[in-house]
């Protein structure tokens, strides 16, 4: 088994994938000779050639809209959007044609298009390079959304992202390509070669899509969470001590209710955690699931941890962060309610 | 006095009770702009966006090096296909007033735009048009029973319900999805286009847009993308001088041609008389020929007129003269073409009102038919469970749940349906 970070594990995943079905190919900006400005497609132009890894023009609404118009003949496009910040302009593709054409014609015609793109702050971004939208493309109905936590979910998310016949926006908290980040910027940088999921089989394999995975076992808690963040709450719970059970979404869109409804039913409180900004934000719909399904086993009200509902300031970044601090003061809050 | 910044706010040249006025329209004598060979650069033929490509003159002979020389039995076809299509629109016109389908959208006066470049394109090309180009349906040969049960809604719907009037889509006939979002399917072609040139086939695309909506950023896309990658695709531009109520000149049509956007973007563009079947037809040829030999993309402006309403929710009369479409300098598409059969000695007033007689006799009869599948004021209409199917491929747990709660609610008549509705409608 092979050593990966997040950014090689992607790039494995399309590799394996380029090989494997000649209808693959990889579209976005800086993409092809140059290999990704965060290297996620390092080489694969070299090996696959300029017809199947394409360096496109800066234009997200085109890069999506032509990725469908491929899809629709029979390819299976891999598109990246270099920040989600950056997706807006593609948008109205997204929601009206790419999530519809399957619905509208009634399954006569479809776009298996995968849009990869970095969100998420900690990286001194500042507002235009740290946000996370993917709230905006849950409430879409007609594709899936996906965000991975570790380089082992990310390839095998991606090759099945690839391989379905849904499209599917695949989100990659970049914070965590080299490393896990347990949310203080201030401890040395800890490398994927360390983590159990860093290890990554270099061939095919798959992560199914719509199910979420229980990275600790616990009865006290459920923390449902995805992405930096899965992270940020292994290192608040191991510090605070408390039994919980920490959830990672890892499919935002179709949602794997089944495992987030039978955590909580059995540890009765519940903690939601996402980097996001909080108002109308995919955590809403987390907390009205669990309410939905195990009110009558809830011992505290539910708590969510957030981003706060402003953007995504470059230089409070760790004030913005919903950090370790954060997330044990909600533990603490939900552990401790009647 | 400061010198100051004006605001110009373009204007019509005509608004109801005036005189219409087509004189900012340029026409070219028919004949007079030379054909250049397919190969030719962009720079050396930018005159072809300026000017306007007509065969067809006024003593309805065709003329010049544009003339494509069809047999007369191909001309008489490309009659039959926009007679078929006028008296489709007009049928389903009085259809939709009499309230039996909910929508419509005419293509008078520009039949010519969609059946002559369908009819020069071959059967393998895809298609992706906009709203208002249904000749394609007639010209590549799809049943009107089936384009009637979609207006309706019915049990035939080809979009099971989801989708208004008009938005067909025909997969074996290569025809793509009509969006009702404006101008999306202009770079969906192009990436259709360059996946046909990854694959290495020779099949090309096809597209439609409005002048109106090639104001949107998707149309800018569409021709970076286009020209970047040399895409094997032809761009259409159907100038027809209207956008609902706003003229031509509100999508920028003051200062330059569409088609000279073409050349701005290094594409060839090509100004033509959208009402002139030869014309059309031949201009379409030279760039499918171009882009099938790997010359790259062509936008085309068809120049002609919206003689209908923009749909059937507005009233012209409202924002233009009345009588607009009578002064229009290009005339007929229809009236040409069957002028030019007459004056080959290929056609005739008797034989005309003949096919026109069939043809209604044709439409009359598919809507008989069409009806029977049901209407959406008394039904049938497909099950309403099947709205969850299709949102994705397999249906996820919460649709499963969500079509159950529907199912419930159908069982104990706690929502109306969508033929009571209707009939509540009609009063």
């Amino acid at each position: 088994m092979a050593r990966m970070n997040m950014v090689q594990a992607l790039n494995s995943a399309m590799d394996v994938m380029l090989e494997r079905d000649p209808r693959v190919v990889i579209l976005g900006e800086d993409v092809g000779y140059f290999g990704g400005v965060f290297r996620a497609t390092d080489g694969l132009q070299r090996k696959h050639g300029e017809h199947r890894v394409l360096d496109t023009p800066i234009a997200e609404g085109g890069i999506i809209a032509a990725a469908i118009g491929m899809g629709v003949n029979g390819l299976k496009p891999v598109a990246e959007i270099q920040f989600a910040d950056y997706i807006y302009p593609g948008f109205d593709q997204v929601v009206s044609e790419l999530a519809r054409i399957r619905y509208r014609t009634a399954g006569e015609f479809s776009a298996p298009v995968t849009i990869r793109t970095p969100c998420g702050g900690g990286i001194r971004g500042g507002q235009t390079h740290s946000q996370s939208p993917e709230a905006l493309f849950a409430h879409v109905c007609g594709i899936k959304v996906v965000m991975p936590s570790n380089p082992y979910d990310a390839k095998g998310l991606l090759i099945s992202s690839i391989e379905g016949d849904d499209p599917v926006v695949f989100f990659e908290p970049k914070r965590i390509y080299n490393g896990p980040f347990d949310g203080d910027p201030h401890k040395p940088a800890v490398p994927w070669s360390a983590h159990p999921r860093g290890e990554v089989p270099e061939g095919h394999f798959t992560v199914p899509l719509g199910r979420a995975a229980v990275v600790r076992e616990g009865r006290d808690v459920s923390v449902l969470t995805y992405g930096t963040m899965v992270h940020v709450a292994e290192a608040a719970v191991r510090a605070a001590g408390v039994d919980a059970e920490i959830i990672d979404v890892r499919t935002i869109a179709p949602l794997d209710v089944d495992t987030l409804a039978t955590s909580v039913c059995k540890t009765g409180r519940c903690l939601v955690v996402h980097e996001a900004t909080r108002f109308g934000g995919y955590g809403a719909e987390l907390v009205a699931t669990v309410q939905e399904q195990c009110f009558w086993n809830l011992e505290a009200p539910i708590v969510r941890v957030t981003g706060w509902d402003t953007p995504y300031p470059h230089a409070f970044e760790w004030e913005y962060f919903p950090g370790q601090a954060r997330v044990a003061a909600a533990l603490k809050q939900v552990m401790e309610a009647a | 006095m400061t010198p100051r910044s004006r605001l110009h706010v373009p204007s019509p040249p005509a608004r109801p009770g005036q005189e219409p006025d087509f004189s900012y329209v340029q026409i070219s004598a028919a004949g007079a702009v030379p054909r250049p060979d397919v190969t030719a650069s962009v720079r050396d033929i930018e005159n072809l966006s300026v000017e306007m490509v007509r065969v067809l003159g006024d003593d309805h002979r065709a003329v010049g090096s544009w003339n494509p020389h069809l047999e007369p039995a191909e001309l008489q076809v490309g009659l039959r296909h926009m007679v078929l299509t006028r008296l489709f629109d007009d049928r389903m016109q009085r259809i939709q007033r009499q309230g039996r389908i909910s929508f419509y959208i005419k293509s008078t006066g520009e039949e010519a735009v969609a059946v002559a470049p369908c009819m020069a394109l071959q059967p393998g090309d895809m298609l992706f048009p906009s709203y208002r180009q249904q000749g394609l349906y007639m010209v590549r040969g799809r049943n009107l029973v089936d384009l009637m049960c979609q207006c309706l809604s019915n049990t035939h719907d080809m979009c099971k319900g989801r989708q208004l009037p008009i938005m067909y889509h025909w997969a074996d006939g290569n025809i793509f999805s009509i969006s009702g979002n404006l101008a999306t399917q202009f770079p969906q072609a192009v990436g259709w286009a360059m996946a046909a040139a990854i694959k290495g086939e020779d099949r090309i695309a096809a597209t439609w847009i409005g002048e109106g909506s090639s104001a949107e950023a998707d149309f800018h896309h569409a021709l970076t993308f286009a020209a970047v990658y040399q895409a094997p695709v032809i761009l259409n531009v159907v100038n027809n001088q209207w956008a609902i109520s706003t003229f031509q000149g509100f999508a920028g049509g003051e200062q330059r041609t569409f088609a000279q956007r073409g050349p701005g973007y290094g594409i060839p563009g090509i100004r033509v008389d959208g009402n002139d079947f030869l014309a059309v037809y031949a201009v379409t040829q030279w760039a499918a020929q171009r882009a099938r030999q790997s010359g790259g993309p062509t936008l085309i402006e068809h120049v002609t007129y919206r003689a209908a309403a923009h749909s059937t929710s507005d009233d012209p009369s409202r924002y233009r003269p009345k009588e607009e479409w009578r002064a229009w300098p290009l005339g007929d598409p229809v009236t040409r073409l069957k002028q030019h059969l007459i004056a080959l000695g290929e056609w005739s007033e008797e034989r005309h009102t003949q096919l026109e007689k069939e043809l209604e006799a044709h439409v009359v009869a598919s809507w008989k038919e069409a009806e029977r599948y049901g209407t959406l004021s008394h039904g049938p209409t497909l099950d309403p469970l099947t709205m969850f199917e299709d949102v994705l491929k397999d249906m996820p747990p919460n649709l499963v749940h969500q079509r159950e709660e529907l199912r419930t609610l159908i069982a104990e008549h706690a929502v109306p349906t969508p033929a009571e509705t209707a009939r509540a409608k009609e009063g």
